[in-house]
């Protein structure tokens, strides 16, 4: 198996507070791996510091073995990485399709170019990747009037759009009713499939994450407590007393520290 | 060493009155979020109400009655301010309320011009502290004595109301989060009403208490605006120890620059500025400020195509109409359609930086006077042939936006607003007080075209050729994968850094291309007058174009010329009147409460309710 991305001994610290702490592991080619853990485990913190966006305190990131941690967000795109937000991100005053296009025209180094006229440029392509998520017959309405859901499904296309090795998902169905979750993430899984590409991605809805996980991580106050595949996470029991109850999200000694 | 002190004191006292100035503008733009321009007028206001007052309030009590009888009559008057004008306005596009500040401006202008005069007034001095104290041999006004010792009080006071009386409280929640306020059941519109007068009633206590040491006189509102921006800008938006902080580090060191390097007072104030948000970007005591955290105001941008082959024959057929002027029209009309192309392209260039990408700026002048003092400069010392020193011009100018750009794109919001406005300031403080390099405050004179060109109709052909060339090349520009480029940084720079766009350099290239563009109209503009003076770099120009831009429309792609043209021709046909600054004022706050969409954007809107055009679903 080839090994597509390898975080070793990752932290971020704010203050005393240890964000994440010591998280390593491996992703593979075509490999589809969730990280799943409860509210302020880390999730969001690791995939902002895989793409760049936060600064680790210490830890590194490597990609094919090249070592990205640190580098910008649009640096670590160009090397072949696409990535969704938890929460939505794309550009409200243009259209569904437009919004794909100039992720085209980034791809294609055209964005200083000032020949007109930009809708016309790559239109093509951004349909066939509005046709992959299932968007193109809304490719021309404006994207500040979709719905959610569709705004999670252009999130993709266009992060599909320079035909990423690796795709991380921060809560790609968070927000979307139950039926539609499960067809985004069946949509992953084909295109993870077709495409070899390797997928990373946080998910709060157990199904999604059980349904279609090769590999699952559990990460809790920061720590991976466990990995593993569907079923020997599903039997671990201290995810369960994590996840269930039992389990304190906080040690006693830290209570303190946190309420103050 | 005497002196020394006696310099340090004066600067206390100046402070004072900055301060108070300065925390009411923050106040107010901290819960509204409005960038109150006319924040300078309320502390015109208080020092002309507080002299009428004076007179007939004689004696010491007499005297500290009628300063806070001004600050409250000051306070009303905002409160008045605010709910006939800014209140029918807060759902508009962030911003678009300076615009009706800028409104307000112009008719207090006109008012106070009414009822005081044109004469400036020599302030009464303070009953019972008309004296002088000597420190170490050198006189120090007992009244400067009693500023300082007043202004510490007044800030502690509002301190004590901003951190520890529930409407202090609410005051800051609503800093921080106003819809939460508002969900928490706190009358928002009152909360402003009351923000703004505190704001105004500081403004005007400050313009009352430097009576005695400055008097009262018309310009005063343009003066300080300038130095309030500059004080809360260093100290931290909404941050009072900073404000007072701040306050004491610009006036004493005017005062200092006065004695020791008087020909450099003006540049100083800014280049501090510049300094202190290089290494504290956003200010001694201010909090990051996180583009779009207060939420997005008003609707989203619509997506654009290019003209359809209607509009275009209409454009081609209205500029055919201009290209025939010099058969039908008077040498007049000519001169008059020159100025506006020049405007146009001038708020055209704003527009694309502002409207497009989304970048506020404060300081636009600076490339259009920038680029019009280029060529003249040129011409003056180096016999350069016309045609070479308009080529110049833009890229005189472009060259100062590299800079400048570099300097400012690091920051967003109001604090870039600030900053290149604080850079205009420093050119045109620079043109200004460098009198025997660029003629100072009388201008450089003799600048005309070359002679082939210096026929008024030919001139006309070049300026509708090259400003709406460089209109429409602005407008190419927009359709072209670098207007979306800029257009994906503005609407989330999140999603745009992480495809691939460096958001900043793409910012920084805007920059530096619509300062190019406002250099062209720069160096038309100086060869179609002859002459050019420090008034076309200064904070009025850039704000003309700000006003233009909004007015138009800020979210349609047209917005800049056309409010640039209907601007002009309005203030060309209202400046034969008296009283034109307070018609005009009472015109811009109409249309923005009328049309808060702008001229262009509120036309559109009209057209699709009457149903003449179709509007897209889903769109309100």
């Amino acid at each position: 198996m080839t090994e597509i991305l390898r975080v070793e001994h990752l932290c971020k610290h704010f203050g005393a507070i240890k964000a994440v702490n010591d998280v390593s592991f491996t992703l593979n080619k075509a490999e589809l791996l969730a990280m799943i853990g409860p509210n302020g485990a880390g999730k969001s913190t690791c995939f902002n510091m895989m793409m760049g966006q936060l600064k680790p305190t210490s830890g590194s990131v490597y990609l094919r073995g090249e070592n990205i941690t640190r580098m910008a967000p649009r640096v670590i795109w160009r090397k072949g990485v696409g990535r969704t937000f938890q929460i939505t991100a794309t550009y409200q005053s243009m259209t569904v399709v437009e919004n794909v296009q100039v992720a085209l025209m980034s791809h294609n180094h055209k964005i200083f170019s000032i020949r007109p006229y930009a809708h016309k440029l790559y239109r093509d392509q951004a349909l066939g990747f509005l046709e992959t998520v299932g968007m193109q017959d809304q490719a021309d309405r404006h994207a500040a009037v979709l719905a959610y859901g569709d705004l999670k499904r252009l999130e993709l296309a266009i992060a599909l759009c320079h035909e990423p090795d690796l795709l991380l998902m921060d809560e790609p169905t968070a927000g979307m009713a139950p039926k539609e979750r499960i067809a985004l993430m069946q949509l992953t899984a084909d295109i993870v499939k077709d495409r070899g590409i390797s997928v990373l991605f946080t998910e709060h809805d157990m199904d999604v994450v059980f349904g279609h996980a090769h590999r699952i991580m559990v990460l809790n106050r920061g720590e991976l407590i466990a990995e593993g595949t569907a079923s020997e996470i599903r039997n671990n029991a201290y995810v369960q007393q994590v996840y269930l109850g039992g389990g304190q999200l906080y040690k006693k000694s830290e209570e303190g520290h946190v309420n103050a | 060493m005497g002196l020394f002190i006696a310099q340090l004191l004066t600067g206390l006292a100046n402070a004072g009155a900055l301060f108070m100035v300065a925390s009411g503008l923050s106040l107010i733009f901290g819960v509204t979020r409005i960038v109150n321009f006319a924040h300078g007028s309320f502390y015109m206001l208080g020092a002309f109400i507080g002299y009428s007052l004076l007179q007939v309030l004689p004696g010491m009590v007499g005297f500290w009655v009628a300063m806070l009888l001004a600050a409250i009559a000051v306070g009303v008057i905002g409160v008045i301010v605010e709910l006939l004008v800014l209140r029918p306005i807060y759902r508009a596009p962030e911003l678009f309320q300076l615009v009706a500040t800028f409104g307000v401006i112009l008719v207090i202008q006109d008012l106070a011009l009414m009822i005081w005069g044109a004469e400036d007034m020599l302030g009464p001095r303070a009953p019972g502290l008309k004296g002088i104290v000597r420190i170490m041999g050198e006189p120090v006004p007992t009244y400067d004595i009693a500023l300082i010792v007043i202004t510490p009080f007044v800030a502690l006071a509002l301190w004590y109301l901003i951190t520890k009386t529930r409407v202090g409280i609410l005051v800051r929640a609503a800093t921080q989060d106003r819809e939460m306020v508002s969900a928490l059941g706190v009358n928002q519109s009152w909360l402003f009403t009351g923000v703004f007068f505190l704001g105004a009633a500081l403004a005007g206590l400050g313009g009352a208490i430097q009576l005695p040491k400055g008097g009262a006189d018309l310009l005063m509102d343009f003066n300080i605006l300038a130095s309030i921006f500059v004080v809360v800008v260093i100290g931290g938006m909404g941050s009072l120890p900073g404000a007072y902080l701040a306050a004491v580090l610009i006036s004493v060191l005017n005062v200092f620059g006065v004695t020791y390097i008087p020909q450099s007072t003006l540049v100083l104030m800014f280049v501090v500025m510049a300094v202190v948000l290089m290494i504290k970007p956003y200010g001694l005591f201010g909090r990051e400020e996180v583009a779009g955290e207060h939420g997005q105001v008003g609707e989203v941008e619509r997506p654009f195509k290019p003209a359809g082959l209607n509009a275009r024959l209409i454009v081609a057929a209205f500029l055919l109409v201009l290209a025939l002027v010099p058969l039908y029209g008077s040498a007049f009309s000519m001169v008059l359609i020159t100025d506006i192309v020049i405007f146009c392209l001038f708020a055209a260039s704003l527009h694309f930086l502002l409207g497009i990408g989304g970048l506020v700026s404060f300081g636009h002048a600076a490339f259009f006077g920038g680029g019009a003092y280029v060529a003249a400069l040129i011409v003056t010392y180096s016999d350069t042939p016309m045609e070479f020193a308009l080529m110049l011009a833009p890229i005189g100018a472009a060259m100062a936006a590299v800079i400048i750009g570099w300097l400012c794109i690091r920051l967003t919001g109001v604090y870039f607003a600030m900053l290149t406005m604080a850079f205009a300031q420093l050119l045109w403080s620079l043109v200004y007080q460098w009198g025997e390099f660029t003629g100072g405050d009388d201008g450089l004179l003799n600048i005309w075209p070359s002679d082939w060109l210096n026929d008024t109709t030919v001139y006309y052909f070049l300026t509708l050729i090259i400003g709406v060339g460089g209109i429409l090349l602005l407008r190419h520009a927009a359709h072209s994968p670098f207007g979306y480029g800029l257009r994906a940084a503005r609407d989330s720079a999140r999603q745009a850094e992480a495809m691939g766009i460096h958001t900043k350099r793409v910012q920084w290239v805007a920059f530096t291309f619509a300062g190019a563009m406002a250099g062209v109209a720069g160096g038309l503009f100086v060869f179609s007058k002859g002459s050019i003076f420090p008034s076309e770099l200064e904070i009025a120009r850039s704000f003309d174009a700000l006003i233009v831009v909004f007015l138009g429309g800020v979210k349609t792609l047209s917005g800049g010329v056309v409010g640039g043209a209907v601007l002009e021709t309005i203030k060309d046909f209202l400046t034969r009147f008296e009283y034109w600054r307070m018609t005009l004022g009472l015109l811009i706050i109409g249309v923005v409460i009328l049309a808060p969409d702008g001229i262009v954007g509120s036309l559109r809107k009209a057209s699709e309710r009457l149903g003449i055009t179709k509007r897209p679903e889903g769109e309100v």
